[in-house]
């Protein structure tokens, strides 16, 4: 699968463009603020229905107007030998100010915006992708969270459904401190599927891990020169199977705090090196391995999970990483270990020539 | 352009209050208020007092709270209705839609929303005390809970499930051909149709 062309309309610092790319390798070349990283955010945002930083829809409208579209067309070449003819999908996002998100396929739009989040999955590597050692432990969920709903649709519906019912359940709290009385019955009607809910999802995410961890610690190896252990642990706030019990026995701290203090929304995910926490002890070039490992290892968790490559969004990374790791992901690129790649770049010359020896067709966009 | 700078101040406020409306923004608002200006007076003035007669002389069923023209609603009314079954619903769209299937032969309950703290509404909110009235009153067999299901509809079942748990009637919900995330006004009549003939009893 691939993106063979994206056109933007007043998204973020694009009045109207129009992009063609190739199947393997674009780079993006251009002065910095020029709109490299927009351009990436809106491929990302086709894909995951919202901008890889976090910004809300709103702020992804150019300034001073009150909508955006962006429009990618997709094409699915067939893995078997039977030579059919590409398909092609065309994916449609327009924002109206205080108006709902829409997503097409095919100018059919999606009932939900969940259901689109997978099916053209993407893979991102930026400067702040350090985030996810430097930052607490919601980044890290985020990761872990949105990896695993572009793999397992109903993962992500019972992901939103226990997020929904915590935030309920948290304005809840609030009315009761308020009003200083506590409606049992009520509160009870949010604890059943908080525990059903969290338990699935709790358990998914361990049974993820048993597959994401042999990838990136695989990675990892090939990344770093030394034999250290890396490894990535989940830090549950409940022991699996008692969530019942944990929320049970935490409702008189709810009450008193106003808010859901325990739960798969408090979990998180610890990294370590040699049984050590990586944020405290890991030097400054195994930080790095260790993140760009995690990224590797995404994208081949979300290829071994389908029958299409993700797309790899490599925005700026050239500055943030070393020589050998550059390397290994040039290498990579020269095994054909990927497949679209997007890289962006303020210097060409210097992205030509760590690229020079590769065989496949690039193609460079100025912008 | 950002539209900050109306020529009118009047046409600033009606684009105000019409872009209040669900899925209406300000490009469209000042498209109605322009269009409304092209057409006869008239036009205005009966929408203003179709408005006006919508928001203070609609009345309410005192038995089901379905919007009535007065007194009890057509189908509290009929004698051809099994009085012993009720189905709960959110709101009078999901009557009709219920209705429509032809599949429905009691009473309904209007509940004039669903639980949801976060949009401000609680159970006093809602037509909970006079549901428990109603079925306290003896005459009630079973309560068919007909809510969507949400997550904010599901736990609307659980807490009148719990509410009603004392008296002595079956309560059921109406059987998931309803995709998940879906709302009970969008189905195809002939789920619907499926879903409250095949419903399932609570525990
Ligand atoms: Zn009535």
């Amino acid at each position: 699968m691939y993106l063979k062309s994206l056109q933007v309309k007043q998204f973020k610092s694009y009045a109207e463009a129009q992009f063609d790319f190739i199947s393997n390798i674009n780079c993006i070349v251009g002065e910095n603020g020029i709109g490299k990283t927009n351009l990436l955010d809106a491929i990302h945002f086709l894909s995951m229905t919202k901008s890889a930083r976090g910004v809300g829809d709103p702020l992804c409208i150019q300034h001073g107007e009150d909508y955006f579209m962006i429009q990618g067309n997709f094409v699915y070449q067939k893995q078997d030998a039977s030579k059919l003819p590409a398909s092609e999908t065309q994916i449609t996002c327009a924002y109206q100010r205080g108006q709902k998100k829409s997503f097409l396929r095919d100018q059919k739009a999606y009932p939900r915006l969940a259901d689109h989040i997978g099916n053209f999955p993407v893979v991102l590597m930026d400067p702040y992708d350090t985030d996810l050692i430097r930052e607490g432990s919601e980044e890290r969920r985020r990761f872990f969270d949105g990896m695993m709903a572009q793999m397992d649709r109903a993962f992500l519906d019972n992901l939103l459904r226990y997020n929904r019912i915590v935030q309920q359940r948290n304005t809840l709290l609030k009315h009761f401190a308020e009003r200083g009385t506590v409606d049992r019955i009520l509160l009870d009607s949010y604890h059943e599927p908080m525990v059903q809910l969290g338990e699935t999802i709790a358990s998914a995410r361990v049974e993820f891990l048993k597959k994401y961890l042999p990838n990136f610690q695989t990675h990892y190896a090939k990344l770093s020169d030394d034999r250290e252990q890396v490894n990535i642990n989940i830090e549950s706030t409940f022991p699996l199977g008692e969530l019942d019990a944990t929320l049970r026995n935490a409702e008189a701290q709810d009450l008193a705090a106003q808010r859901s203090t325990l739960g798969i929304h408090r979990d998180d995910f610890s990294f370590e090196i040699n049984g050590f926490p990586l944020k405290k002890f890991g030097s400054q070039g195994q930080q790095k391995s260790f993140v760009v490992a995690l990224k590797l290892a995404q994208f081949d968790t979300l290829a071994q999970a389908r029958p299409r490559k993700p797309l790899l969004l490599l925005d700026d990374i050239f500055d943030k990483l070393d020589d050998r790791r550059i390397q290994r992901l040039v290498q990579m690129m020269a095994e054909d270990h990927f497949g679209q790649v997007f890289i962006t770049d303020a210097r060409p010359e210097r992205t030509k020539s760590l690229l020079k020896n590769l065989k496949g067709e690039i193609k460079y966009l100025a912008l | 352009m950002a539209m900050n700078n109306y020529p009118s101040r009047i046409i600033e406020q009606a684009v105000e209050e019409i872009s209040k409306l669900p899925g209406i923004g300000k490009k469209s608002a000042l498209r109605l208020a322009l269009h409304l200006l092209k057409r006869p007076e008239s036009q205005s003035l009966q929408l203003a007092h179709a408005l006006v007669q919508l928001r203070t002389e609609t009345q309410f069923c005192p038995q089901c709270h379905m919007i009535s023209d007065g007194g009890l609603c057509g189908i509290c009314n009929s004698h051809k209705r099994e009085e012993s079954l009720i189905c709960v619903v959110e709101d009078m769209r999901d009557v009709l839609a219920i209705e429509n299937t032809g599949q429905f032969i009691g009473l309904y309950h209007v509940l004039g929303g669903i639980i949801s703290p976060l949009a401000g509404i609680s159970p006093s909110d809602l037509q909970i005390e006079s549901l428990i009235q109603r079925v306290s009153s003896g005459k009630i067999t079973e309560v068919i809970l007909g809510l969507s299901p949400t997550m904010e509809g599901d736990t609307t079942a659980f807490y009148l499930t719990k509410k009603l748990k004392e008296f002595p009637i079956k309560i059921s919900t109406i059987a998931r051909g309803i995709p998940i995330g879906g709302d009970l006004e969008y189905t195809d009549e002939i789920t619907l149709g499926r879903s409250i003939v095949g419903r399932v009893v609570y525990e």
